[in-house]
Parts: C-alpha cells; structure tokens; sequence
C-alpha cells in the first residue's frame, strides 16, 4: 500500500488513532483539523476507557478490543518516548458502579449477568467491599459492582501521544486548516478545498467527531451525527479519596437514552493532579457553550448522593463538550457508499476516547482489505441512522 | 414607581461612582463586593475592629471617598453586599439579549454555608479591577517574595510589614505607593528598581507632554511619593531589576541586574542584596474572568487584553457596561470618571446630561493617560532570558520552564489546551490567574503557532476564561439557589 | 527579622487593638480582631505554612485572593484563603500540603 495517500480530516483522538494504524502501516498520511491537534472534544471529556457502561452488542464488542489494544499502544508509545507515555495518564483502575435504589439495583445486577455472559468481569461488592473499595462512598447503597477492566487517560495526551507515533511513522499534521468543500471525479472523491488551498489524496477519513455530520455535508455525503453536550466539574486538588472510577447505576440508562432535554448521573473520579472530575450531564443544545448553574447543581446533588464527603470539596472550573451523537448510540466506521473513497470513523458520542484504539485498528483492517477483529456490519455507513434522516440539517438543533 | 434595577461588581473607585451615578440617575442599586469593606485595592480600608482614629493617614483622597461611601452605602435604594462573589454569570437566549443571570455567594470568604442567591439585572457594570502582573524568575516561588500588591494591601490594610529589609522592583509608577507604604510602616526600603530604562520611561511620558497636565492629580500623587522616598535615602534605578531570588526555604538574598531596553540583562552587571522581602510588580492584569462570561469582547493593545467598550463604556453585550482597571490601566480618576458615566448610562440617564461632559472628558484623558503608562513602562520581550530550565512557570502545578518548552515544540501537543493539560501549568487552584498571559506568551513563542481559531460552540482557550469566577464548594452547588430579595442581604460601611 | 505588625503605640492611624486567639497545627497564635489569618501568621513571623507538589514552602504571594498559594484549612473547611478570611478568635487552622504521591513526569527522551 506503499505510496497510497490518506487524508484525516480532524485531529481528535478517533483522528489520531486512526492516523497511527494507517501510519505504522506504510501509508502516506496527512492530518488535518481547522484548529489544533486534540483541542476540541477530546480534551474537554472525562477520559473514559469503559467497558462497564456497554451492554452486550457490538459497541461492548469495539469497547473489548479498545481495551486489549490500549496496553499494547501504550507500550509501542513508550518505546518512542517515555515522556509521552506518562503524559497518557493510563490508570487502569477501574470502576465501580453504584445503585442507590431497589429498582437500580435490579436492573444492575441483571445488565451485570448480561455482560458476564460476553466475557466482562463484573464482580459484586458487598457492603465491606465497598467500604474497603472507597472509604468515602455513600453506605447508602442497595448494590455495588467492580469492573476491574475498566481504565482511564488523560484525552489529550492520548491523543498527542497517538498522533505523535504517527508523525514519527511519517505523518504530517496540518493544523488550523478547515476543509471547505470535496474534489470529486466520477463519483469518487480525488481532493478537498481547504482554508490553506487544495489538499489530494486517494482515500479521505471523516473523523471530525461531533462536526461530522457538518464537514460530510460539506463534502456532499452527509451523515446524522449530531452534537450532545456535557459538563464536567474539576474540584481543588484534594487529599486522596476516590480511587475508582464510580459511578451511579442512572449513569448507563442516561448513556442508552436519546432524550434532548437534560439527563444527569454521577461519575465521580480523581486526577493524578489531585482533583476530582466530576460528570455529568447529556443536553442535546446545538453548539450552545453557555455554562448553566442549574445543570452544575443538578451534577453535583447526583455526586454527593455517591459521595456525601465531597460536600466540602471547592469546585474551582467547570468546562463543557460536544459529544458526537448518532442516534442508534453506534459509532460510525466505514466506507462511504455514496462517494468513493470516503471513510468515516466518529459518532461514539461520551466513549470515543475509549474506542479510539479499536476504531483505528478497524478502519485500517477495512481499508487494506484485512480480516477484522470483530463484525464491522452494525458501524456500517448505510444504516437508516446514519443515512435514513440526512433530509435534517445538522443545525436543526441549534438554537 | 418602577426602578430600573442596576447591578455593580466591585465597590472600588470605579464601582462606587458607578452605584452613586446610577443612584442618581433614579435606579435601584445593588453594589456587590467580595470583601466586607468598600474601596477596592485602591482604597484598602482598615478593618473596622481596628477602629483607627485617623485612616485618612494612608490615603490619598479620603475625604472623598470617605464622603461618597456614606452618601452611596447609606442610600435605600441602594442594597450593599458585602461579603460577596460573584461565582458565575448565565447568559440569557441569543434571542432575548440582554445582561446576564447573576450568581452569587453570600457569606464569610470561601465558607462552606454561603447562601447561594441569583439576580436578574436590568444593566450589569462590571467593576472588578486588577492585580498585579508579575513575570516568573528563578527563586520566585520563595516565601518572601511578594506582589507589590500583597505588600500594599498587608500594610496599609492591616498593618502588617513584610519584611526589614526590602527591594522594590519591576515596572510602573505603582512601585513607588508601594515603597511609600512600607517606609510608612516602618520598613527599611534597599532599592526601588523599575526594569525600564530611564530612554524608554521618558520617550514614553514625554509624548504629548499637554495631556498630562489634565492628570495633575496623579502625578501630584506621584510627587510626593518620590519626595518620600527621597527623604529616606532610598535609591531608585531605572534599567535595572531582580532576576533571581534564593534561599533556603525563603528569601535571603536576591540577585538584579542592569537591563537593556528590551530587559535583556547585561552579563557581568549581576548584583548581589541581602534581603528579607522582595515585593515585585510588571504591570497589571484585569481580572476578566466575569466579562468574559458574560460574554463580553475584547480587545487587545500594548498594555495586555482589556474589556471593549464604546463612549458610553457599553461593551459588546447589550445592557452590560464596564468601568475602571478591566477597561485599561489608568488609575483611580479616570476610573472614577468611567465608573460615573457607566453607572449612569446603565441606570437610562439621559446620555446628553450636560453633567456628562466633564466625566467623558476625565474618562478620555485617563485613556491618554492609560496609553502613554503602557508606552513608558512596557514588558521587554527579551525578560524570558531570566528563566532557567527549572523556573517555575505555573506557581500552583509547578510547572515548569523545560516542560513547558518541551509540549510547545511538539506538533502533536502544541495546542495551547493540549499543551496545558500535559504541563497542567494553569491547572491548578489559581485557575491560570497568575501565570495564564505568561504561558500564553511562551506557547506562542515557542510554537511558533498563531492563535488557534475556537471551533463552533468551544471558547477560544484564552486564559481569562474561568466559567467558575470563584470557587463554590459542592455542597454549596448542590444546594437550590434563590432569586435575591430587595435587601436581602446584611449592610456594612 | 521578617514580617511585623506595626506596633499600636506608634501607628499613626490611631487603632484600638482588641487581641485574638487562634491556634494553628494545634499551636496557639496571637492576633488582633480585625487581622486577616495570613495577617495573623505573618505578624508571628510564620512567612510559610502551606507545601506545594514538591514540597516546597509556601505562604502569602499576591496578598488579594487571587493566587491561592496560603491555602489553610479553617475548622473542618480546606482550601480557604487565608489572606482574604478574617482572623476569628478561637478559629482552629490547620496548614495544608499538596505533596504528590505521584513521582514528577519523566522527562527523558528515548
């Protein structure tokens, strides 16, 4: 494939990842992103590399790859530099899941039983455990369950650690550079306009994460990805005091929903600098960045129902992201059918992070025409989700 | 009768003529301030169980102020609160513009029991000044080493002296207030040392010398400062300045050095003082966390980043207005001026008031007068040449020098947010108030990068932008808000 | 010597002082009623009270709230400014560290 030219169109962390895989595989890669590397949704979320969240199906199935490849990545980064390996973050801590209620408790136990069958380790805690677990969570519970597979980064450095393997592999990264509108010769996409003049190559990856849905419709294949908007509060630094990511049982339901107005649950985990982040919330606003107390406070009524200590804890910033939304909750991973030479690879909404690493691997797998790891066929481009809606402009929802 | 209800953060200089204006004017005032006295750093009042005879002592302008602050604190329409911050401002729908939601919290300095309360304004003035700027430099972390500022506000605050033995140094004409207020206290100032050369300090002020009659009061003020520190002997150097600070555990001696116009040191003119306090200040920095939520624009001129604002100190958002320090560095008369018209014009006064002529007059002059301050004492570009690999950039995280060199010359973590998050300077509890303009300037520098365009619905990574103006425990934010009451909260004078 | 307070007999703004308690790490500290807790320590000569990441010293910096660096626990309450809070008699203040448990980033380049 020596000498096949891809061009990457977002520089996020799905972007990076996908820029490594192509990379190490002896393609001709360019990035590009109309801001900076890593500077827009992945580094305004939490960092989440979940399996726990994911019920059994092929997201779960992407999620497990994710997680097996991770160690591996980060290996291969920290041959290259150490210093780029530290700043990823990687703690594979895990998590654990909270229900506060008898109804959570059920509806926890049985998803656990579920996910138990496809291989995930899903352990009860009972009320000692817990306590030994997180000294300072609530005894207020009605179930507890550790997902020791779960793990962490810090997003940014992920991905600048990605794409830094890519740019030793060969890559190079254009930034601030906004692609514009599609070159396209009898059906197949040769080139994009950009703000920095005309960029050619073979193959074009979509992976401008919750802005897909606008930069496909500027190429002339649109896709549904929408933004959904969430918020995370950051205390001061604080003595140790959770040590897991945890998270209420709501926190899946609120996952799985599709409902525009807002849906809260608590994730509640520590820094390596020291602070607690603390999530979060699911709007869907269009691009609105305006903070709004009331989604603050409802955040943070939810965290201290997890963690009644925390009630003296300073929050010193709050900040907000775009997650990319498709309304099936699957990501998109997949050659465009409607213009050759078109890839897509984003709509993981809150576990792009996460699933990075896999979609990289699966994009790659595709493109070189190599057996994958898993079904690709449920992250297929052609679906009514995907496909059946693109009559509805990207920005209906924006205010 | 309805009122119009106007609402002013910070009850400094500008703020408190912004309340007495909009009093004025007929509005209902709610003057807020995080401290429990009004004046602002300007007016730093002795606390009241101090119970001074003669505070007039250690200000300039007291009666004055003294006189405004009853007139204004003691009106009914107007409600004072004290002890309280503003920890965010709620923009309302693009489609009903206006000012935005107030958010307060009411009660002892970062207590766990505030009462968290919200106003709904029909014009908001911002009034929340500066503080000081300070470059980083070896050693600079130390206990001892201060902002002038910090010595200020201790001594003629609380009386309190910072040390015995003290060198004054960076840029401005606020070195010279400071050095005055620790001689008053009893201090012994070594040296007052203002980084500019004596060429650039006087191409600056010369400058349309007629402008600077108008600023009489100022520079009266200034006089007898420098008559002060004459009289005790104290030197003060231009084109000289501390470019390191060391010590075990605290300051103990400094090391300054004669600098070029552009501050770069000159080799072999390194002095050695023996000291047990250093107060340093580079100029100001407007705390523009609150406008920028708002969503107010900015502008950006030699003296650093300021508020935007038109004749009227509109700014950019309908119904907001700005006054004082955050619209530029000019002292407390102009901030006076500007404070008196935004309060006015914020309360619907009649724009062509003939009382409004002299205030936009003072108000242009204190521009004049903001621009040549900003011309006669800049920041040198060369001050970068003080750091060593191992200076502490961010105080909070202790980043670095070296790493921060390191993120910022790597493609893939040269974004400002990216290379933030890897060095975490600006990520800790000061929340990038102190180093945020610094790291901005070494990451542009060191990357080579122009600023990065915001994509749509993120907020460019500007080191102003701190959604949460102050911190609130969770507690507090768990807990519901209420809408504000008239005179719901307690009056102090 | 290091910070002081000026002494009431010859302050020329004529304050009355009215004397304070506190204790700091179970230490009692003197002050007077009106004093701010970084007043308070500074004038007992205590110039640090707070450790950063490294461990190193710290105490009052910017004097205003802005800085954070003297960063005191005040009753059950962390992270309360203690050049901004006043001085309260019998306010129990214990001092803080952030000293990382963590190991500072490696640097080295492979």
């Amino acid at each position: 494939m020596n000498g096949t030219r891809v061009a990457v169109l977002g520089a996020g962390i799905v972007g990076a990842a996908c820029a490594r895989e192509l990379a190490l595989a002896g393609l001709e890669v360019t990035v590009v992103d109309r801001g900076g590397a890593a500077s827009a949704t992945t580094s305004h979320g939490e960092g989440n590399v979940l399996v726990s969240d994911k019920g059994p199906g092929p997201e779960l199935e992407l999620a497990q790859l994710s997680r097996t490849l991770w160690p591996q990545v980060l290996a291969g980064v920290a041959e290259r530099s150490v210093a780029a390996a530290h700043a990823v973050e990687w703690e594979p801590k895990g998590g654990i899941v909270v229900a506060t209620t008898d109804a959570g408790a059920d509806g926890l136990t049985r998803f656990a039983a579920d996910q138990r069958a496809v291989g995930v380790r899903a352990d009860v805690l009972d009320a000692e455990a817990l306590a030994e677990a997180e000294p300072y969570a609530t005894r207020e519970h009605t179930a507890a369950l550790h997902y020791p597979e779960d793990a962490q980064v810090q997003p940014a450095g992920a991905a600048a650690a990605l794409l830094g393997d890519a740019l030793a592999a060969g890559a190079t990264l254009r930034t601030g550079c906004e692609v514009l509108g599609a070159v396209t010769r009898s059906g197949r996409i040769t080139g994009v306009r950009t703000s920095a003049g005309p960029l050619e190559a073979d193959w074009f990856v979509n992976a401008a994460g919750p802005w897909s849905g606008e930069l496909s419709a500027r190429l002339g294949a649109p896709v549904d990805v929408r933004p959904r908007r969430g918020d995370v509060l950051v205390t001061a630094p604080l003595p140790p005091m959770v040590f897991h990511k945890v998270y209420d049982a709501d926190y899946v339901g609120a996952v799985g929903s599709s409902a525009g107005d807002l849906q809260t649950s608590a994730v509640v985990e520590s820094t390596r600098g020291g602070s607690v982040l603390i999530g979060s919330s699911r709007r869907r606003v269009g691009f609105d960045d305006r903070l709004r107390p009331e989604v603050l406070s409802a955040v943070a009524a939810k965290a201290l129902r997890l963690f009644p200590t925390l009630a003296g804890a300073a929050v010193m910033r709050a900040y907000g992201g775009f997650r990319p939304y498709v309304p099936d909750h699957l990501p998109v991973i997949g050659a465009d059918p409607r213009l050759d030479g078109l890839w897509h690879a984003g709509g993981h909404e809150g576990a792009g992070i996460g699933l990075s690493v896999g979609t990289g691997r699966l994009l790659r797998n595709l493109m070189l025409g190599e057996p994958t790891d898993l079904d690709a066929n449920p992250f297929r481009v052609d679906r009514p989700a995907v496909l059946g809606t693109t009559a509805r402009s990207v920005s209906e929802e924006s205010p | 009768m309805t009122h119009r209800h106007v609402v002013v953060v910070g009850a400094g200089p500008a703020g408190l003529a912004a309340a007495e204006a909009a009093l004025s004017a007929g509005a209902r005032v709610t003057l807020i301030d995080a401290s429990d006295r009004p004046g602002g750093q300007y007016h730093r009042m002795l606390p009241e169980a101090y119970d001074a005879a003669r505070p007039e002592v250690l200000h300039h302008g007291w009666r004055a102020f003294d006189r405004r602050r009853r007139r204004v604190l003691t009106r009914p329409r107007c409600a004072w609160w004290s002890d309280t911050s503003v920890w965010a401002l709620e923009r309302p729908d693009p489609e009903r513009p206006g000012p935005p939601r107030v958010h307060v919290l009411h009660g002892p300095v970062d207590g766990g029991g505030r009462r968290r309360l919200t106003l709904d304004p029909d014009a908001l003035v911002l009034a929340v000044g500066a503080h000081d700027r300070v470059l980083p430099f070896p050693g600079w972390e130390l206990p001892g080493v201060f902002t002038a500022g910090a010595a200020q506000a201790l001594a003629k605050g609380e009386r309190v002296v910072v040390g015995d033995r003290v060198v004054v140094a960076g840029t401005g004409p606020f070195l010279l207030p400071v050095a005055a207020s620790l001689l008053e206290a009893g201090s012994r100032v070594l040296e007052v040392l203002e980084a500019n050369t004596r060429g650039t300090v006087a191409r600056g002020w010369s400058r349309r010398p007629w402008q600077l009659a108008a600023q009489a009061g100022k520079s009266g003020e200034l006089a007898e400062y420098a008559a002060l520190l004459i009289r005790h002997r104290v030197p003060c150097r231009t084109g000289r300045t501390v470019i390191e600070a060391r010590g075990d555990g605290r300051v103990e001696e400094v090391v300054t050095a004669r600098l070029r116009a552009d501050w770069s040191a000159v080799p072999g003119s390194e002095r050695t003082v023996a000291v047990d306090a250093v107060c340093v200040t580079h100029g100001f920095s407007p705390q523009l966390e609150l406008p920028v939520a708002a969503g107010c624009a900015l502008r950006t001129s030699p003296g650093g980043e300021f508020v935007e604002v038109d004749a009227d100190q509109a700014t950019s958002v309908p119904g907001v207005y700005s006054a004082g320090e955050i619209t530029g560095i000019a002292g407390a008369p102009a901030a006076r001026a500007e404070g008196a018209l935004a309060g006015w014009l914020a309360a619907g006064g009649d724009p062509r008031a003939s009382a409004l002529r002299p205030l936009r007059r003072g108000r242009d002059q204190g521009r004049a007068f903001a621009a040549r301050l900003a011309r006669a004492h800049p920041i040198g570009a060369a001050w970068s040449g003080w750091l060593r690999p191992e200076t502490v950039i961010c105080r909070c995280e202790e980043a670095d020098y070296a790493s921060l060199c390191r993120a910022a010359t790597r493609p893939e973590s040269a974004s400002a947010r990216v290379a933030k998050l890897e060095t975490r300077a600006g990520l800790g509890p000061c929340q990038a108030r102190i180093c945020g303009p610094t790291v901005a300037e070494l990451n542009t520098r060191l990357s080579g990068a122009p600023v990065e365009p915001p994509a749509e619905g993120l907020p460019a990574p500007v080191p102003h932008r701190r959604p949460i103006a102050q911190p609130i425990r969770l507690g507090e934010l768990a807990a519901p808000s209420e809408p504000a009451a008239d005179g719901s909260a307690p009056r102090h004078l | 010597m290091s910070p002081r307070r000026v002494r009431a007999g010859s302050d020329a703004v004529g304050r009355q002082d009215r004397p304070l308690r506190i204790t700091v790490d179970g230490e009692p500290v003197d002050g007077i009623a009106g004093q701010t807790i970084a007043g308070v320590l500074l004038a007992d000569d205590r110039l640090a009270w707070r450790r950063g990441r490294s461990g190193a010293p710290r105490g009052v910096f910017c004097g205003i709230g802005v800085c954070f660096d003297c960063l005191v626990t005040v009753g059950e309450e962390r992270d309360v400014r203690a050049c901004r809070r006043r001085a309260l008699d019998g306010d129990v203040v214990t001092t803080q560290s952030r000293q990382d448990a963590e190991p500072a980033p490696g640097t080295e380049e492979r």
